[in-house]
């Protein structure tokens, strides 16, 4: 080993506290990389995968009714590899344990394991056995938040008459991975919706279909234009009821996952480049100061003849050494992070397959990140060294200069010679101050985002249980049923208040735009769903035309006033011109509304209702489920105190653990800078601190005038923070916003105050490392040593 | 053990703002307590026969470990010093000087050996002990002045007054030292001259009972040295303050009451001077 290079390791031991604190910035970024970017990989692949493996399709369709040989005409089309026909129905279903009624999807399925589209991955027990005739296999998620195993039976209606069905197997469906009714709802509910899939034959005889099918799934040949595909499959399938056929980007489960997916692609950037930002401010101003106390050595190396060059590398070295032990640190951490947020994820998504590898691209990428990182932040100080004339280097430094500055010019006499220091000193040094500052703004930056982002959801959840759906449940009936239905609903025991609505698929199109959704039709006076926007105003519906949510006239590209074309997908499939009446500034979904007695004249149709919403007495609760569950022309049920509940434990288990994960992260920068700054003065300013403790300065005084400093900063830097914040909210909320939802723009006051309270705490933390190094102070060695 | 004895003695309430002004923290006024310290036959050239002993030095040594290595700076030192002297530490560089005065000044204690201040045990004092010991009796001027950089002359002495008890006015201060005109003037913006001037101004200011100076001409010209004792001079003349300076400049024993030589870390002699000559008869 080299004297260089010994000396390089004598320095690193010295300065051990700031150079841990650079290395755990560093870790934070390293880490925050490698996972996230691992974790971003491998729900691709996982997701990959498990489609190829298990042959997710890439055409779905529903429709009313086509007789089996349909099925030929599409397989003819050019390009479809694969065509796989179904019976899908929801039924209302008796669940073991759970008092009020659910919903099962039931699917059905060939016969034989490993067949068609979209196959089944068994979790427990069995595959349908050729003889068994109530046998179904149902979804893990449903299974598993109700304690159904295999042996478990439920009770379904089907076809008005209750049947017993048998749980046979437990499986996963690639077509499900991200389980929700779809429609209006958003959230998985899963004690209350699941899948279940049954033999064709039996369902098929079950549900009046033989011969027939109401579903289809496609696989599409490499290179296949899909739109092509779905155009004439539409044409194909036109007089059968289709509903439309749509790509994988349309199909709930998968459009769910693949934004989730990529959401995190934006996470996986800001955040490394935050802490790799920080981490180079750090480096700089430490490494400034180790050059300014090393002058006299710089200069003795350099009259030995050491070239310019290697005292240059020396520092180059010093920054890497400590950046290789962040990084190193930060794989590890990253790694063990990665396979935790992955099979997190994996868990809450159902992937069958975790396809976890820690890709070399992935740590080259983060290496190389790390190296410019400290060489970024070590050029400055080596630039100072090598430009050291070796003469001037053997001088001691210029004392420092104070002039009268701002402070001086106000003329406070007021302020205490503390205070004064403090002032001048950041005065003196502004760079480095707003280099502190900005470092401390960003970590409160991230905890009012985290924060900020979890009061947008809440904001949300509001909006949606509180203001738009004001029922408690919802009743869906299996048909379209006349107005009669509706006085007798409002009869059941229980019900409070009842509103019946009408719900039609449609396609709406605007010149050359279309899309396809359902009309919710509204009594006009309606109290239990009202349409409510972003910003809390409730919108009354209007006897005519239709109001559509300002996601979905976006879609279209139409404003009020407009006429859009109405193409109904059921029944007589009227089509129509209808004006938009207003749009609406909605949070959720991509919806339009009519006044429920205007859409009845569009279907040409009297009084006919799909469902009513109801207000209900807690009290007979009970007794109005069962009652539900007995009665044949109810679909579903959906409530929604368990839809609050279900959707409010998804976001909180999902948000501890990134809360959890960014107030360490927020934490560490915070402590990282103040630490170091703290030190960097500590060693500009031993000198005068020794002095003030030979003046009679108790310990604790000077380290409040050497913490003065971090503090102001500190206080300082908070509001920028908390205005940061605010901005990056806004951004993101903004770029996070799918059709699926919008995120409303909402910090809390508490936010910035769990902000403040965690970067303060970090402040303390960091302000109690310190003061036991002033402890250690040795006074008169310090007076020692010359100016 | 010190804290314990300010702790415990009873104060006399004065309340100071300049220690509010300091993050509040109030100091007690220092309990002035009658001389009851008997004569000690160990003391060194006691030749004042009425005067008080202020500090009392028996026994000391002071031992530096560093690894291996044991220096001994100071050896068994025996040594009085009363009020209103003017005392002159001189010897070899290497000498224990410094050792001495640092203990004397409460910076460091010594290895073995008894060290008094008045009733004040300073050789078992702990370290907050000895702050308030430095904070109440002690003003200290170095070879480097020391001065705060951040702060003009006013302030590096307000900087002192504000947590003294009873001390003089700043400005009065900078008036002792000739300094009135640079008062707003920052550290940098001084010659070497003017900055040991205020750092003797920022000294006095408390109007301590010892003023000890380690070399506080060592760093000035030969005028810009001898205006800076010529202050010190008058301090001890007119405040009554035991002032001690060490030097290794023989000719500034001159203006000493008493000069005491160190070799080894040893006294080799004590002089007592007849005439107390003036700093401008000083020739060196
Ligand atoms: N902190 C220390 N560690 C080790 N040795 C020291 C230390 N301080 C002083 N010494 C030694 O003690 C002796 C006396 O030093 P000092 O009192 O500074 O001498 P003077 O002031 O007379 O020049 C010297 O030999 C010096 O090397
Ligand atoms: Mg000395």
């Amino acid at each position: 080993m080299g004297t260089l290079e010994r000396k390089l390791f004598r320095d690193l031991f010295k300065m051990r506290g700031q150079a841990a604190a650079i290395a755990l910035v560093i870790a934070c970024g390293v880490a925050s990389f490698v996972s996230m970017r691992a974790m971003y990989l491998s729900l691709l692949r996982s997701q990959a995968d498990y489609y190829a493996q298990y042959r997710f399709a890439d055409i779905f369709v529903e429709l009313k009714r086509a007789p089996d040989w349909v099925a030929e005409r599409i397989r003819q089309i050019p390009g479809v590899a694969q065509v796989e026909t179904r019976v899908v129905m929801d039924v209302t279903l008796d669940v073991p344990g759970l008092q009020e009624p659910a919903v099962g999807r039931m699917i059905s399925i060939p016969a034989r394991q490993g067949q068609g589209l979209n196959t089944l991955f068994l979790r427990r027990g069995r595959y349908l056995s050729p003889t068994g005739r109530n046998e179904i296999i149902a979804s893990e998620a449903f299974a598993n938040a109700n304690k159904l195993e295999p042996g478990s039976e439920l009770q379904a209606v089907i076809q008005g008459r209750w049947q017993k069905l048998r749980i046979v197997g437990i499986a996963l469906s690639p077509e499900y991975i991200y389980e929700i009714r779809g429609g209006g709802s958003l959230f998985p509910d899963n004690k209350r919706f699941g899948v279940l899939w049954m033999s064709a034959e039996t369902l098929e005889s079950a549900l009046n279909m033989k011969g027939a099918f109401n579903s289809i799934a496609v696989s599409l040949l490499p290179g296949t234009n899909k739109l092509d595909v779905i155009s004439t499959m539409d044409r194909e399938l036109d007089s059968y009821g289709t509903l439309g056929a749509y790509g994988r980007s349309d199909q709930v489960s998968h459009r769910f996952i693949s934004d989730e997916i990529s959401q995190n692609r934006i996470t996986a950037t800001v955040i490394p480049t935050i802490f790799l930002a920080v981490a180079a401010l750090l480096v700089h101003l430490s490494f400034m100061r180790l050059v300014s106390t090393q002058r006299a050595e710089i200069a003795v190396i350099k009259a030995f003849g050491y070239p310019d060059w290697l005292v240059g590398l020396h520092y180059v070295e010093f920054s890497l050494l400590v950046a290789i032990a962040g990084y190193v640190l930060g794989c590890g951490i990253g790694w063990y992070f990665g396979i935790k947020l992955a099979s997190l994820y994996a868990e809450f998504y159902r992937f069958p397959v975790l396809v976890y590898r820690l890709d070399l691209p992935i740590l080259l990428w983060a290496g190389l990140i790390t190296f410019v990182t400290a060489i970024a932040g070590a050029i400055g100080a080596v630039v100072r060294a090598v430009g050291l004339p070796p003469a001037e280097a053997m001088r001691p430094e210029a004392p420092a200069r104070f002039r009268p500055m701002i402070l001086d010019k106000l003329n406070l006499p007021s302020l205490s010679p503390a205070v004064r220091m403090i002032i001048r000193n950041l005065e003196r040094r502004p760079l480095r101050a707003l280099a502190s500052a900005f470092a401390i703004s960003c970590s409160v930056m991230i905890l009012v985002v985290e924060f900020g982002l979890f009061d947008s959801l809440h904001r949300m959840m509001e909006v949606q249980f509180h203001d738009v759906q004001r029922e408690d449940i919802a009743v869906t009936l299996n048909e379209v049923h006349s107005a009669q239905a509706e006085f007798e609903l409002a009869q059941l025991p229980g019900v409070i208040r009842s509103e019946a609505f009408r719900a039609v698929p449609v396609r709406l199109q605007f010149q050359n735009r279309s899309r396809k959704t359902s009309i919710l039709g509204l009594p006009e006076q309606g109290e239990l769903h009202r349409i409510v926007d972003g910003t809390g105003n409730t919108l009354s519906l209007p006897p005519e035309g239709i109001v559509l949510s300002s996601t979905l006239a976006g879609i279209l590209g139409v404003v009020p006033g407009d006429s859009i074309n109405v193409e109904v997908l059921e029944g007589r499939r009227p089509a129509r011109t209808i004006a938009v009446a207003a749009t609406v500034d909605e949070l959720l979904g991509t919806n339009a509304y009519m006044n429920i007695h205007a859409l009845n004249r569009l279907m040409q149709e009297d009084g006919s209702i799909s469902g009513s919403l109801m207000q209900v007495d807690g009290e007979k609760q009970q007794e109005l489920y069962q009652r539900l569950k007995q009665l044949p022309a109810v679909a579903a049920v959906s409530i929604k105190a368990a839809a609050v509940d279900s959707f409010r434990e998804t976001i909180n288990r999902s948000m501890t653990l990134s809360i959890g994960t960014l107030i360490v992260f927020a934490s560490v920068i915070a402590i990282g800078m103040i630490y170091n700054g703290a030190r960097i003065s500590l060693s500009e300013r031993s000198r005068e601190l020794a002095t003030l403790r030979i003046l009679g300065f108790t310990r604790r005084e000077i380290t409040l005038i050497l913490l003065g400093e971090q503090a102001f900063i500190t206080l300082a830097a908070l509001p920028f923070g908390f205005a940061a914040g605010y901005v990056v909210c806004a951004i993101l909320t903004f770029h996070l916003q799918t059709e699926l939802y919008r995120m409303p723009l909402v910090v809390q006051p508490a936010s910035y105050a769990w902000a403040f309270v965690i970067v303060f705490l970090a402040a303390v933390a960091s302000g109690i490392l310190v003061s036991r190094r002033v402890a250690g102070m040795d006074i008169v060695s310090v007076l020692k040593a010359g100016e | 053990m010190l804290g314990a004895v300010y702790g415990l003695a009873p104060s006399s309430s004065r309340e100071h703002d300049g220690a509010s002004a300091w993050f509040g923290c109030s100091v007690t006024a220092r309990p002035y307590r009658p001389m009851v310290t008997p004569m000690s036959s160990l003391s060194v050239g006691a030749t004042f026969p009425d005067s008080d002993v202020v500090f009392q030095v028996h026994a000391v040594s002071k031992i530096y470990q560093t690894g291996e290595l044991s220096v001994v700076a100071l050896r068994s030192v025996e040594l009085e010093l009363r009020a209103g002297e003017f005392v002159v530490f001189l010897g070899p560089s290497g000498s224990g000087k410094s050792t001495l005065l640092n203990i004397l000044g409460g910076l460091d204690t010594p290895t073995s050996g008894d060290v008094r201040f008045r009733d004040h045990w300073l050789s078992r004092a702990d370290d907050a002990g000895l702050t308030r010991f430095r904070r109440e009796h002690v003003g200290f001027v170095f070879q480097f002045y020391n001065l705060i950089p951040s702060l003009t002359a006013l302030e590096n002495v307000t900087l002192v007054t504000e947590i003294a008890d009873d001390p003089m006015d700043a400005q009065e201060a900078l008036r002792l030292v000739g300094l009135t005109e640079r008062e707003n003037h920052f550290p940098s913006q001084l010659s070497g001259g003017e900055q040991q001037r205020v750092a003797i101004a920022r000294a006095i200011a408390k109007k301590p009972d010892i003023l000890l100076c380690d070399e506080p001409t060592g760093a000035l010209d030969f005028p810009t040295g001898k205006l800076v004792l010529d202050v010190l001079a008058q301090i001890n003349s007119e405040l009554h303050t035991l002032v001690a300076v060490i030097t290794h400049n023989s000719a500034i024993a001159a203006m000493a009451d008493r000069v005491i030589r160190l070799r080894s870390g040893e006294i080799v002699e004590v002089t007592q001077n007849a005439r107390k000559a003036s700093p401008e008869e000083l020739v060196w």
